[in-house]
């Protein structure tokens, strides 16, 4: 098995694209005072970020929405979400939810 | 080391058991592309190592199928991770006693799945150094593995969404969001970020969705607080 010099230009110029991005900020802002302005947007990232990514996982199929029940990943994050805030605790939730959706697909399909 | 790093280690370790168990059936669905893509388990693996992004390398493995310049995998690469921009800096506040060397090191793991378990982590308590090397070697490690797993294996494998794993990463979302909602502001946020994301997903090409939608959302969150 070899790797030719092309794939590896190709691995290396992939690789250096996607660190920068995660070392800069990090590098640059975590021995400074950052303003206030800056601390409070960067308060508000995580929750967008994490709704940001969950919505369109469990809402868009094959590029398009799905709000029927043959979804079952839609019902199952629906039937998770209160269990979820409640207990505030995330393997249980992944555990539970991964048990509910298993059960979904059994009786759906 | 002392028994709080240790303590910190082992406790990052266990964090990272539900992004393990997303990443598995996703990484070995990478390598079974990636080997339909002609790749090697060697090929897959060192991209992997070098990379570590999961939506960027399914994309650039489709890309390769479809005999792509690399010039362009390596623009769409830069694009769907430029969002890594906000994780790092929303982490930066707490590598304050972390040195510039470990940060050269550590950032490398960041990723949606990482960021958003060590950020709701470290909000909530004071954790040293080590609780991050625990919790995003062990995330990296088990990407790198079930891809070259994948790629090698991939045919052999059960189906893994009859387990119910595909409902991992998106359920492991959903606790750590519910974390993040405290007040009417933050419920609010978690509504108009999902919202946006999806409507930028149809309307603009190119993964420029969560990044968009959250830096919208957080300026809209920096206004309401005033």
């Amino acid at each position: 098995m070899s790797i030719d010099k092309n794939y590896l230009f190709l691995l290396f110029g992939m690789a250096l694209v996607t660190y920068l991005p995660r070392l800069m900020p990090a590098l640059i802002l975590s021995k400074r005072n950052i303003p206030e302005v800056l601390v409070k947007f960067l308060n508000y990232i995580p929750v967008s970020v994490l709704s940001a990514l969950l919505v369109p996982s469990i809402l868009v199929v094959d590029d398009k929405i799905n709000i029927s029940p043959s979804n079952t990943l839609l019902l199952t994050s629906i039937l998770t979400f209160p269990l979820a805030y409640k207990i505030r605790n995330m393997f249980l939730t992944v555990i539970a939810g991964m048990i509910i959706i298993v059960i979904l697909n059994r009786i759906l399909f | 080391m002392t028994d709080c790093e240790k303590r910190h280690l082992i406790f990052g370790i266990k964090r990272a058991a539900p992004i393990v168990l997303g990443y598995v059936p996703v990484g070995f669905a990478l390598g079974v592309l990636a080997a339909n893509a002609g790749l090697t388990p060697l090929q897959t693996g060192m991209m992997s190592l070098l990379v570590y992004a999961g939506s960027a390398q399914f994309i650039a493995v489709s890309m390769l199928s479809a005999a792509a310049s690399y010039p362009a995998i390596i623009a769409t690469t830069f694009l769907v991770n430029l969002r890594h921009l906000l994780f790092s800096a929303s982490l930066s506040p707490y590598f304050k006693e972390i040195s510039r060397k470990l940060i050269l090191f550590i950032s490398f793991f960041i990723t949606d799945e990482s960021f958003a378990v060590s950020i709701t982590d470290l909000r909530e308590r004071n954790l040293s150094y080590t609780y991050l090397l625990g919790l995003y070697v062990t995330s990296y490690l088990s990407w790198v593995l079930s891809t070259v797993m994948g790629t090698a294996f991939g045919n052999l494998i059960p189906d893994t969404k009859a387990l119910g794993f595909d409902f991992a990463l998106p359920g492991m979302f959903m606790a750590l969001l519910c974390m993040q909602i405290k007040d009417m502001k933050t419920a609010f946020a978690a509504v108009l970020a999902g919202a946006l994301s999806v409507f930028f997903l149809y309307v603009l090409p190119g993964n420029w969705n969560v990044i968009l939608a959250s830096v919208i959302t957080a300026m809209i969150g920096v206004l309401m607080e005033k």
